[in-house]
């Protein structure tokens, strides 16, 4: 449950908070992996996902335990960036840079593979969205731990 | 269309406040306003995806901006205006003003289709990527080394802030 006037804000902004950030989250994976279909994509996606985490950040104060958070978002931007030239540089062997070789559009029912069949747009749109909301999260977090009280 | 018109009137009002105030806050809610006007007026343009991260980047550097001023709520520094500059500045202005209007008649109306690389984008977009999304078959099929001189950047960015902000590693 959730403790009676700790560090943070007031009690209304945490029990909100608990049950929303969840749903943000949600979202921002959503709006990621349907960016080729709906509008949005992994920037908008990235944004969203790091906002969520900022919520929980700002609603239940700063003494969270967060020194480890530096090195868990450090990874996954460099994670992020990685994948992102790795599926360009595997797509070297079959054409130019970055050519697009899952594309499955023409062969399979349409309707069948409207998630999965623009190749490899949505997994771009994922290493964009771990790279993005790794990096605001992380200078939220500079901003945030540098300052005094 | 006469909507974009008045959004843009509040714009640039919007604008001038932000500019003029000397409460911080409220200078920084203004520019916030700023924002969400230009992300209407890219919803009244049909452009969704432009839509979507305007406002959700703007809401992201309010936060910023807002935890930022937390030291102190009121402009320091006041500059008087002096008339020579003043009348200078409104010189260059208004002959540029004068200048853009004789050359912006001369580019075809809005909306009429001078295109001739994007139609072939928008025909051939969904057969040879298969995104629906043409704004993401472009971004990530398309064109995509400007997505990876994006990334890039963005590593660029983060290593020069966190160097400069970080509370570890000086010397005392």
């Amino acid at each position: 449950m959730i403790q009676k006037d700790q560090k943070g804000m007031t009690l209304i902004v945490k029990a909100v908070t608990s049950y929303i950030v969840g749903i943000i989250l949600l979202f921002g994976i959503y709006m990621t992996v349907h960016g080729h279909l709906f509008s949005g994509g992994g920037v908008a996606g990235g944004i969203i996902i790091a906002m969520a985490f900022i919520n929980y950040l700002l609603a239940f104060g700063r003494e969270l335990s967060l020194f480890r958070m530096y090195e868990i978002c450090a990874k996954m931007l460099s994670v992020g960036a990685l994948l992102f030239i790795g599926i360009g540089l595997f797509g070297l062997k079959k054409g130019y840079l970055f050519f697009n070789f899952l594309n499955t559009s023409e062969s399979l029912n349409a309707n069948f593979v409207k998630l999965f069949g623009a190749g490899t747009i949505p997994l771009l749109n994922i290493a964009i969205t771990f790279s993005i909301s790794a990096s605001i999260f992380m200078i939220f977090l500079a901003l945030i731990i540098s300052t005094k009280k | 269309m006469p909507q974009i018109q008045i959004v843009l009137v509040l714009l640039i009002f919007a604008a001038i406040v932000a500019v003029e105030m000397r409460d911080l806050l409220a200078s920084i809610v203004a520019l916030g306003v700023v924002g969400l006007g230009l992300s209407i007026t890219f919803l009244f343009l049909n452009a969704t995806d432009l839509a979507v991260v305007q406002i959700v980047v703007e809401i992201l550097s309010f936060i910023i901006l807002v935890r930022a001023i937390r030291p102190r709520r009121e402009a320091g520094l006041v500059v008087e205006r002096k008339a020579i500059s003043a009348t200078i500045t409104l010189t260059i202005i208004v002959l540029f003003l004068f200048f853009i209007s004789k050359a912006l008649f001369d580019l075809p109306a809005f909306g009429n289709p001078a295109m001739r690389v994007s139609e072939r984008y928008l025909q051939n977009g969904l057969k040879e990527t298969g995104a629906a999304n043409i704004v993401m078959a472009v971004l990530l099929d398309y064109r995509i080394f400007d997505s990876l001189g994006q990334i890039i950047i963005l590593f660029a960015a983060v290593m020069g802030i966190l160097s400069i902000i970080r509370k570890v590693g000086r010397k005392k």
